[in-house]
């Protein structure tokens, strides 16, 4: 076969930005919906939540961050799972591509949106008083970081779209699995102000470990630890494990579903 | 139509014969149903092969194995030389599919649908413009070029569809029900498509539940019925052993039925089928016979016959004629209600 993967996967890839050309509004979710977050946590909680060595904004941007990406599953889920129940798939599939360029172009078409999403949420941290007290490299880090998580998250969200019957069903299963996850955890508020059960599910929880490193390599105030346990100890180490974890994972079992319900 | 032929392939040596479509045995059972069994198909090269039944016969199913996104549970396939299951990536460098589902992209303009897939079959961006407007032409699709697909009626996006399917300029074209949806003027601007490529060398595989569109496109015919073929054979055969025109005479009451199919009997070329619960009587009736004809002799047999109505043989007088029972008209094809069961 003379044309390689990374083409397919690119024009698979341009396809899904496409759609966001036709339909503008598709972005809302990883655009205005970040945005909204970040003014209404900032304004409204940060008067009555006290984050100790920082303001709430600095505190806020690290977990917004992680939270916004955690949530920004449903996206692939939902465009692969359309994909399959429109019967497009069988197109590309009898077409002379790789297998794997379909999952992978729309993993391609995501980060785009993942990066749209960082710089927004950045920047409209800025816009509320976030700043970063880290030098470059740590900062150089910490993006990277998000992006490895990105990845991570995407095929997650591809793993759930091939998995799902129909792509109502993504918005349920996502909610259910991401809700949770990012709220019992350090992402709005101190872990210290929670009761003591809340404190053990929000310490162990990896998304606490994620925004840990983020604000750590942000240079953003870190709020005491209650319990401790070895990942939100070292919480860069821990999430660059964690983030790893989640892409090798994502990405097998993106591929085994995808394989399996492909074939028949 | 084959000005942009397909660029020469590493693993041609692996090709049995050029061209064509050739099953033994093939068949897909899922648990105890049989979607497909034991088809046996030598298509030659810029033929058109037939599959005609009802839903539910496997048709679906045979097309999905053959374009490599089913494997058959038993038996082989080659398509343009190379095995479906093997050399399941050369098939598709080779084959074209337009399915019952057009599959186009709604979100994406008519042009950008065609040029996609051309990048996807290696052409490079220019080749496949180029190409993509040509198809746009042939398919009487220009003015629309430009609009979302989303705003398509039914049947031009059946044509996109078919234009989808020609971008990578197929040996082997698979058509599921290629005209179901398209009004009569769209069906035979198709049909005269279908035979120019035909005569440029394409083989032609498409499903049809008309025998209309069987008898004039197919140079071969392969009446399926719960996944077995029932019967083979040209068009002409076929006919001969279907026949002509059917009657249908409904009498008043139920007792009436078996002495009115004694009455018409004579005027028949095989025996009549006969449905007691309708009071109806379906009579194959020999060339030349007129209908004052046969309700004259029910009068004077004294038979009550409330209708007397001639009409053209449909699928299901094929297949009362071929296999002597009616055809349970099965709501799915078995094969669809399989994927689904899997995935």
């Amino acid at each position: 076969m003379s044309k390689s993967l990374l083409n397919d996967a690119t024009v698979l890839a341009r396809r899904n930005l496409e759609h966001i050309r036709q339909v503008p509004e598709k972005l809302t979710n990883v655009t205005v919906q970040p945005l909204m977050f970040v003014l209404l946590f900032a304004y409204v909680f940060g008067g009555a939540i006290k984050v100790k060595g920082g303001g709430y904004a600095e505190y806020l941007l690290g977990g917004i961050l992680i939270q916004t990406l955690a949530f920004a599953m449903m996206g692939p889920a939902q465009t692969v799972a359309t994909d399959f129940q429109q019967g497009v798939i069988d197109r590309f599939r009898s077409l002379p591509t790789r297998r794997s360029a379909y999952l992978l172009g729309h993993y391609l078409a995501e980060m785009l949106g993942a990066i749209l999403t960082i710089v927004i949420l950045i920047g409209t941290g800025f816009l509320v008083g976030w700043r970063s007290h880290a030098d470059v490299l740590h900062l150089t880090e910490g993006i990277l970081l998000l992006l490895v998580f990105a990845s991570g998250i995407m095929w997650m969200g591809l793993w759930l779209g091939v998995l799902v019957r129909s792509p109502d069903a993504v918005m349920g299963i996502g909610f259910i699995i991401v809700f949770p996850l990012t709220f019992v955890s350090n992402a709005f508020v101190p872990i210290d102000s929670m009761p003591t059960v809340l404190q053990w599910m929000a310490t162990v929880n990896p998304v606490s470990v994620l925004i840990a490193a983020v604000r750590e390599l942000f240079g953003n105030p870190i709020t005491p630890v209650t319990k401790h346990v070895w990942p939100i100890d070292h919480p860069v180490a821990a999430a660059w494990l964690y983030s790893i974890a989640l892409v090798a994972l994502g990405w097998w079992l993106a591929q085994r579903r995808y394989r399996a319900r492909t074939t028949d | 139509m084959h000005t942009t032929s397909a660029p020469p392939h590493a693993d041609d040596a692996a090709r049995s014969s050029v061209g064509g479509v050739t099953t033994t045995g093939l068949g897909k059972r899922f648990g105890e149903l049989w979607a497909l069994r034991d088809l046996n198909l030598a298509v030659p090269q810029g033929t058109v092969l037939g599959l005609l039944g009802h839903n539910g016969a496997g048709k679906t199913t045979a097309i999905r194995i053959l374009t490599t996104l089913s494997q058959p549970t038993e038996g082989t396939g080659t398509v343009a030389g190379f095995d479906v299951v093997r050399d399941a990536a050369a098939v598709r460098e080779h084959i074209g599919v337009a399915s019952q589902q057009a599959t186009v992209d709604g979100l994406m303009s008519a042009q950008l649908n065609l040029t996609t897939i051309g990048r996807l079959h290696g052409l490079s961006k220019s080749a496949a413009t180029r190409r993509a407007d040509d198809l746009l032409v042939q398919l009487d699709l220009t003015d629309f070029a430009t609009a979302l697909v989303r705003t398509y009626s039914g049947g031009m996006r059946r044509r996109l569809d078919l234009a989808a399917s020609l971008m990578g300029t197929p040996e082997v074209l698979f058509l599921d029900e290629p005209t179901t949806g398209l009004d009569p003027l769209s069906r035979t601007h198709l049909w005269d498509m279908l035979s120019e490529l035909v005569r440029g060398g394409t083989t032609v595989i498409l499903t049809t539940q008309y025998l209309e569109e069987a008898d004039r496109m197919a140079d071969d015919i392969v009446v399926l019925d719960h996944g077995r073929t029932v019967a083979h054979g040209t068009p002409q055969d076929l006919k001969s052993r279907i026949g002509d025109d059917r009657l249908d005479v409904k009498v008043a009451s139920a007792d009436d039925v078996a002495r009115a199919a004694n009455v018409v009997a004579p005027f028949a070329d095989r025996a009549p089928a006969l449905d007691p619960e309708r009071h109806v009587i379906t009579v194959p009736i020999k060339p030349g016979v007129r209908v004052v004809q046969v309700v004259r002799a029910l009068d004077d047999a004294g038979i009550d016959a409330i209708d007397v109505t001639r009409r053209e043989v449909t699928l299901d007088d094929v297949f009362v004629t071929l296999t002597g029972a009616k055809p349970v008209d099965d709501a799915d094809e078995a094969g669809r209600q399989g994927q689904e069961r899997k995935s």
